[in-house]
């Protein structure tokens, strides 16, 4: 298994290899198919929807429904104004989507299609939405995509009706449906009233009844992302997926902005809870409260098998950030942290977390699943946490691997269930004691198989 | 199967639906099978509608996903953003392992050169040189394959230019394919930019020792292990098989193509330019087989070993087609006792929807509906219709290599009247296409999408449906069992004996798992008498 891969490393500057990210509009098409009744656009080649659509469903494993322009050479040539224009009209009289939410490829963004001029010269029924977001598959990654769109979102959306709605806005960052649904749950538990969005929960993970309908229940309404202008504040979980679309909201509609980890982890969790009481005036509930010392017995009861364990962690930099701070409150050493989305604030976020805490580490943004490799074939961990391609490091160096983020495409239910909030807190540390355990279990020689642990 | 005139009235219900430009572009793709009007015309190969929820991919995903990423011997280096080389890394199954001879497998790997802002204003060709100047340093492969996305045809980024200071500068054979997305108007057009590639410079540069039965399997991508076990058949009847075109397979055998006394063609779709150029270039017949399905695998096996009239290898074939089908014995009957009298939907690639209908056939299965992604009118028509097939702005700028005779390897092993016997008995050179197989009143849809296979489904009500990743969860969340036949839902050998019996209990199980019986909750099925209750409670 991967057996080509030499311990020595040789500096690259161009070539990547084994990628650990991928190109923004799939991060569009994520957080467009938050918003309920609508149908995301990909204005370039079809093949690109394709991929999008094709990856989207091999994690959530739910239907992903997306159009494109599907250019041709010609409209590469003289530019996708005609293509998106029949887009729009067909996808209105065939599909019926409340919204259609357009993103950009590589490819158009290289011809420099003009997308709002496009929009104002379609025809778009009464009553129905466009909006757009550039996103150039040659700058940031899948993450950007998705804090692109979202923020398009707020452009064309969201307005101040001097009316405030009493609400806290959230938005959720590039997590799994299962995530936004603990979220919300914890909210209500407070009884604050939200507007979270994008919210892909009933949609990416709807039940099966038989009826299928294109466009399922869930979803952010739009009326909701218009309303999110009037809100009380806005918190936003994860500085790289959702700390712009704030900002957006702040600039736009003067909505203020707050800036959370996502609240992966105990103190993360407490922070988000923190903010959510002070803007909202309701209390932390005793329910939330118990959840979290219920985790605290746990991670007394079981510490034992992974305190002082080396990680290394690979993924996307919002939930890298959360995960690292849980590790550490874990006492796991997050030996290697590393993600494919460029940006030096990752590595000023996370190198301060690991001085703290007395770890040497490495971490690297815009770093591939090659180097990472390389680097434990030279200093070895007991544990690597990422996305399913971790399984052919975890083979080949025979490490154990816990599948967490972006994405999980060769095991299920993952995207039903949370790694936030006290609840997801719990099922990271199941996952991690377990996995640890498994492989205890594994290599133990017959007079040391342990029936109690 | 409805009656054929009702068909197709509802037919036309469906595409009443479309705004006029859009029917207009859709009519033709559709057919009701009526074998009084063969042979019926369809309108394939065709451009997409923009908005329209299409399942196809593009010209890259052709060229580097389909045909030339299973060879595993070779570095192909995506030249683009991350996302084309990263969608394309490890998604579609075909299986390579290091067979005895070889010591390189590079199929786990991705390899891209992401460009970056600064490359799309700039160019990105010195960023390519570095890159393969990086990977020449890192794995010492012995070919290096350049995949063209989109933005590098925009850019003018000379790929091929770069490919020939690669060769040399560092020695190493650089072969570029300009397979950028937009190109064509399917994957289609990327089979074709990557058979000219592969047949322009590797095929024909290798020198493998003569050998008796020599042939090339061609089309056949090894996805769930399906080219093992054709190949376990093949050698144990005594084939010697050069090389497979792709999966599993490696450029260093591809370049002894040339030396096969037979081609095998599996995908007709993705492979017929390089069948037809080694026909013209060294006189190789191909035929076209099936080894999908146990009565097609037996004519496949039976074809091959006519085409070479060997006594031997006739023996040796009805001896193993006995011995295979004692292996599987009753094995399917029980499978065959759960499926028979249901109905498959197919809609899947260029040449699958036409191969699995034999194996549905096989498990008492009627095959209702069946379309390609992007098929081409002879894929549905037959071969005949060639001639016939009008160029277009988006097929005209696919490069149609012109092949010479090479007097020095041509040769014909057929004679005349052997040939003309031949061509009666068999598909030799030629694909009869997938309408003439199927049942009237049957419907045939090229390049469905979304909103036609939601209304196909509420009309046909199929018990299967087999296609893509992008279909399956769609038919599932209505309650009706999908199964990919891209990627077999993660099993197979679904191909030879064994592999339909593999198959035919994958289908047997995906009918029979007891979800489908509770997606309906007690509440909503039994009478829900408040009153009985009070009275329990009380």
């Amino acid at each position: 298994m991967l057996d080509h891969t030499p311990k020595e490393c040789i500096e690259r500057k161009a070539i990547v290899i084994n990628p650990a990210k991928t190109c923004q509009p799939l991060g569009a098409t994520y957080a467009a198919l938050g918003i309920h009744n609508c149908l995301p656009h990909s204005h370039g080649s079809q093949g690109c929807q394709m991929y999008f659509r094709s990856h989207l469903s091999r994690h959530f494993r739910e239907p992903v429904e997306a159009s494109t322009s599907s250019f041709t050479e010609g409209s590469a040539v003289f530019g996708g104004g005609s293509n998106l224009k029949t887009a729009i009209n067909n996808v209105f009289a065939i599909y019926n989507p409340d919204i259609m939410a357009i993103h950009t490829t590589c490819l158009s963004e290289t011809i420099g299609d003009d997308i709002p001029t496009y929009i104002a010269e379609a025809k778009i029924p009464e009553g129905k939405f466009v909006i757009h977001a550039n996103t150039p598959s040659y700058v940031g990654s899948h993450i950007v995509g998705f804090s692109n769109m979202t923020k398009g979102m707020v452009k064309y959306l969201s307005v101040n009706s001097n009316q405030p709605n009493g609400k806290l806005n959230i938005i959720p960052g590039f997590v799994n449906p299962g995530d936004m649904r603990e979220i919300k749950r914890m909210l209500k538990s407070m009884g604050a009233e939200f507007i979270m969005f994008p919210d892909t929960s009933g949609v990416l993970d709807a039940p099966l009844t038989s009826n299928y309908n294109i466009f399922p229940e869930g979803g952010t309404r739009v009326e909701d992302i218009i309303d999110a202008g009037n809100s009380i504040a806005t918190l936003a979980l994860g500085s790289f997926a959702s700390a712009d679309s704030a900002f957006e909201l702040k600039k736009k509609c003067k909505v203020p902005a707050r800036t959370l980890l996502t609240p992966i982890g105990i103190n993360a969790t407490d922070d988000f809870l923190v903010a959510a009481s002070r803007f909202t005036g309701k209390e932390v509930s005793m329910e939330l409260e118990e959840e979290r010392g219920q985790v605290i017995d746990i991670m007394a009861d079981l510490h034992q098998h992974y305190h002082g364990k080396k990680v290394a962690l690979f993924g996307d930099p919002d939930i890298l950030i959360g995960l690292t701070a849980f590790l550490l409150e874990l006492g796991m050493i997050p030996k290697y942290v590393l993600t494919g989305t460029p940006g030096e604030a990752f590595e000023k976020e996370v190198c301060p977390m690991l001085e703290e805490a007395g770890v040497d580490g490495k971490v690297k943004a815009a770093g591939d699943l090659f180097a990472l490799h390389q680097w434990i074939k030279n200093e070895p961990v007991d544990l690597l946490m990422g996305t399913t391609y971790g399984k052919y490091i975890a083979r080949a160096e025979d490490i154990p691997l816990v599948r967490v983020g972006f994405p999980i495409m060769d095991r299920g239910v993952h995207s039903y269930l949370p790694i936030v909030g006290y609840r997801g807190a719990m099922r990271l540390v199941e996952m991690i004691s377990n996995t640890l355990l498994d492989r205890v279990d594994r290599d133990a020689l017959d007079e040391d198989m342990e029936l109690i642990m | 199967m409805k009656d054929k005139i009702i068909m197709k009235e509802e037919l036309g219900k469906i595409l009443d639906k479309y705004p006029a430009a859009a029917f207009k572009g859709r009519k033709g793709h559709t057919l009701i099978v009526d074998q009084c009007l063969a042979p019926q015309e369809m309108v394939a190969d065709t451009r997409t509608i923009p908005g329209i929820i299409t399942e196809r991919g593009c010209t890259y995903a052709g060229c580097k996903g389909v045909v030339v990423g299973p060879l595993k011997d070779t570095i192909a280096i995506t030249h683009g953003p991350i996302g084309c080389g990263y969608y394309s890394w490890l998604t579609r199954r075909n299986k390579a392992r290091k067979n005895e001879g070889e010591d390189q497998n590079f199929l786990a790997y991705c390899f891209s050169t992401d460009m970056q802002e600064a490359d799309i204003v700039f160019g990105g060709e010195k960023k390519l040189r570095a890159a393969i100047t990086e990977v020449v340093e890192i794995f010492h492969p012995k070919t290096i394959m350049i995949c063209a996305t989109c933005p590098v045809g925009l850019i003018g980024d000379d790929i091929n230019a770069v490919a020939v200071w690669a060769e040399k500068e560092l020695g190493v054979q650089t072969i570029a394919f300009n397979c950028e997305g937009y190109k064509g108007v399917s994957q289609s057009a990327g089979h074709h930019i990557a058979n000219n590639g592969l047949f322009k410079h590797i095929m024909g540069t290798g020198d493998a020792p003569k050998k008796e039965f020599s042939i090339n399997i061609l089309g056949e991508y090894n996805i769930g292990g399906d080219g093992w076990e054709i190949e376990r058949l093949l050698k144990i009847i005594g084939y010697n098989i050069i090389s497979i075109m792709s999966g599993d397979g490696t450029v260093e055998r591809l370049r002894s193509a040339h030396k096969a006394d037979l081609n095998l063609v599996q995908c007709h779709r993705s492979i017929n330019y390089v069948a037809e150029m080694l026909r013209e270039k060294h006189g190789t017949d191909w035929i076209k087989v099936n080894f999908l399905g146990i009565e097609s695998t037996i004519q496949s096996l039976r074809d091959t070993a006519k085409y070479f009239n060997d006594p031997g290898l006739i023996e040796r074939t009805e001896e193993l087609i006995e011995a295979e089908l004692l292996a599987i014995g009753p094995k399917m009957e029980k499978y065959i006792e759960i499926c028979k009298g249901k109905t498959a939907a197919l809609f899947v690639g260029g040449s699958r929807a036409n191969h699995f209908q034999g194996l549905f056939k096989e498990l008492g299965m009627e095959t209702v509906l069946a379309g390609f992604e992007f098929a081409h009118r002879d894929d549905y028509e037959g071969r005949e219709v060639i001639p016939t097939i009008k160029a277009n702005a988006d097929n005209k700028n696919i490069e149609n290599l012109v092949v010479e005779r090479d007097e020095k390897s041509y040769r014909l092993i057929l004679s005349e009247e052997r040939y003309a016997q031949l061509s009666k008995e068999m598909s030799l050179n030629y694909f009869a296409g997938m309408i003439k197989v199927m049942n009237d009143g049957t419907v045939v849809v090229d390049d469905i999408n979304h909103y036609e296979m939601e209304s196909f489904m509420k009309l046909l009500k199929p018990d299967v449906f087999g296609s893509g990743i992008k279909e399956k969860y769609v038919i599932h969340k209505m309650g009706t069992f999908s199964k990919q036949l891209h990627s077999y839902d993660y099993s197979g050998p679904f191909a030879g004996f064994k592999g339909a019996v593999i198959f035919a209990r994958d289908i047997a199980m995906g009918l029979t798992t007891p979800a489908w019986k509770l997606i309906k909750p007690k509440w909503k099925t039994e009478p829900m008498l408040e009153g009985n209750y009070i009275e329990e409670v009380g």
